[in-house]
């Protein structure tokens, strides 16, 4: 671990926040920097630990890539997906606009 | 006169429909009244479906009258934790983000019980996105403990746990990242059974930590556990990280004798923080084994107390990579524009960027700002904790720190484990630190809530598979739960030794003195 006692700064936790995709009000973004703080203290404590020999392990079975043949199969149909979107026009996903300011869905 | 399905198993249930002795409609209708009659004191089901679970059994029952054959759960009522995708069901995870939501298809473990013709009655409450040990972090409020309903059922998978404790259904199906299906099954006195990593088709289980996430059977017995397990376990070519391995005759290996089993106890487990109760119920618990003809043997595992820093850093950093998906764009909640809080910027430059006109310049882009929002609104208060910490956790300068630095200890635990099988061949001891706590105890306090998965994140971690089922009960009346691990793929192992346990011992039996 980088430091013995880390401790997040609300500047950090809004940068998280936003990394996130979570819009947090002034109220939970106090509320987080405390806890967070406190909790990633608690993970630190892992920097204890020897691991200069050991190799991270991503998976409990080592598990390898899995092929199968390239052949088409069949999927869900448009209309069962699209039935659950918050917006659409039968064909696509309608979102707000990706770049600029106008253009809302 | 027909057996009342409330006080049979799910082997006799499912024997007494096959025989004709009952029918699948007056089990099925029986099991429905019930959860009416206790559901609004315990809140166990977030969704019942009686026309579906009543239309289902008539089937079963006609296909029984014309000879025709039945699966090997025929008419038998299921409660399925509502992080399975069910097609003709909402499943929502108990989350806000999800409310009504319809998957398109069903998950694999739902479609194998409806092959066993099993008839699933509703879907049963959770912590949101199965990140809680208490069913507190449910959005659609808490289920209370059948035993004592000021009290916490345990989670994630609580209402799984308290609807079979509450004979609301004879079984019930679960989901196990750090011990949601072993810790409530241990606080609401069933039998629950994480199988190993891999054994169960994950594919449809709404996924919060995919190198963990396991599905389980939770019943009254492991006699039950084992039936339904053997229905639903298996390779799935729709779930890659599925294992291969034939699936055996779990009900048949259940009476073998324990003569010579050598079960490990762990003395780190009896450290301080261990409720003195709790810990004469598992030793009262070692002292059966013995006299089944199990040897008991000090193992050690160094690493495992590690266990939760390195739980609490990988689960979370899978569970912000897996819910991203929940943009408000092909499913879930959507915030409407100009609706709800004006959320602030988040991007921490108001205060020393003189650009930052208002909060919606901070977004980036219209897009963003609704992925922003929508999010917000949809995640309770939990599920924003974990994805920030696993954010933080895997974000450019802490990667290896944090993450790459718990999958190094991961290892350590998992091989920990490797080495004590090599002279035990299971591992008993304690579910969780104590009984049933009070609704309301820690919630106010997250890492006191995370300490509770303490004896059960381990399996996780390592792949391994456990079991969980009553030992006794404190002078309190609450249930005292005793947790046996395996090596990998050794539930017939894990299912025979309970089993065996049960057949000497009544505390599963025991039923709680619920006043409805």
């Amino acid at each position: 671990m980088s430091s013995a006692s880390p401790s997040l700064s609300r500047q950090d936790v809004a940068k998280v926040a936003l990394l996130s995709r979570l819009a947090l009000s002034e109220r939970e973004l106090d509320h987080l920097t405390g806890e967070l703080s406190k909790i990633v203290g608690f993970v630190s404590q892992l920097a204890d630990v020897d691991t200069s020999a050991v190799e991270p392990l991503a998976h409990p079975l080592d598990a390898q890539n899995v092929f199968r043949d390239d052949v088409v199969t069949p999927s869900l149909a448009r209309e069962s997906v699209l039935r659950s979107a918050p917006r659409h026009d039968g064909e696509s996903f309608l979102v707000p606009a990706v770049l600029g300011e106008t253009g809302a869905a | 006169m027909p057996p009342d399905p409330l006080q049979l198993s799910a082997v006799e249930l499912v024997h007494a429909v096959r025989s004709g002795d009952l029918t699948a409609v007056a089990c099925t209708e029986a099991f429905l009244a019930r959860i009416e009659r206790t559901n609004g004191v315990l809140n166990a089901f977030l969704a019942v479906d009686r026309e579906g679970a009543l239309a289902r059994a008539a089937e079963i029952d006609a296909r029984r009258r014309s000879g025709k054959p039945l699966g090997p759960l025929a008419g038998l009522p299921v409660g399925v934790k509502d992080a399975l995708c069910t097609a003709d069901l909402p499943t929502t995870c108990a989350s806000k983000m999800l409310a009504g939501y319809r998957p398109p298809y069903d998950a694999e473990v739902v479609a194998r019980l409806r092959h066993a013709d099993a008839v699933i009655v509703g879907k049963t409450n959770m912590d949101e996105f199965a990140m809680g040990g208490s069913n507190e972090n449910s959005a659609f409020g808490p289920v209370a403990n059948p035993w004592d309903t000021s009290r916490a059922p345990g989670g994630s998978s609580g209402g799984s746990a308290a609807c079979v404790a509450a004979d609301m259904a004879p079984v019930a199906i679960g989901s196990d990242t750090g011990g949601s299906i072993r810790q409530p099954a241990g606080l609401c006195g069933i039998t629950g059974l994480k199988p190993t990593y891999g054994r169960v088709s994950r594919r449809g289980l709404v996924a919060f930590a995919s190198s963990l996430d396991q599905i389980g059977p939770m019943a009254r017995s492991a006699a039950d556990c084992a039936l339904v397990l053997e229905a639903i376990a298996g390779h799935d070519p729709g779930d890659s990280t599925s294992l291969r391995d034939e699936v055996p005759s779990y009900t048949r290996a259940l009476d073998k004798p324990l003569t010579g089993l050598r079960i490990g106890r762990v003395p780190e487990h009896f450290a301080a923080g261990l409720d003195p109760e709790v810990a004469r119920g598992v030793d009262e618990a070692f002292a059966v084994f013995r006299q089944l003809g199990a040897t008991v043997h000090d193992v050690r595992l160094p690493h495992a107390h590690h266990g939760i820093p390195t739980y609490y850093l990988i689960a979370p950093c899978e569970a912000s990579s897996n819910l991203a998906r929940y943009d408000g764009a092909h499913y879930g909640h959507r915030a409407e524009p100009g609706k709800g809080h004006r959320a602030e910027p988040t991007n921490g430059h108001r205060a020393d960027s003189g650009k930052e006109r208002d909060g919606a310049a901070a977004f980036e882009s219209p897009l963003v700002e609704m992925y922003c929002r929508s999010r917000a609104e949809g995640f309770g208060p939990e599920v924003k904790r974990r994805i920030m910490l696993g954010t933080y956790a895997l974000s450019a300068g802490y990667y290896d720190a944090y993450y790459a630095k718990a999958l190094r200890v991961r290892r350590l635990i998992r091989q920990d484990y490797l080495d004590a099988f090599q002279t035990v061949d299971l591992i008993g001891g304690p579910v969780s630190a104590t009984a049933a706590f009070p609704l309301g105890e820690k919630t106010g306090d997250p890492l006191a809530m995370y300490l509770v998965d303490m004896y059960t994140v381990t399996a996780n971690l390592a792949g391994i598979g456990g079991i969980s089922f009553p030992c006794g009960f404190t002078a309190g009346g609450l249930p005292i739960g005793f947790q046996l691990q395996g090596p990998a793929l050794a539930e017939s192992l894990l299912l025979n030794a309970t089993d065996r346990f049960q057949s000497l011992t009544d505390w599963h039996r025991r039923r709680p003195p619920l006043a409805v």
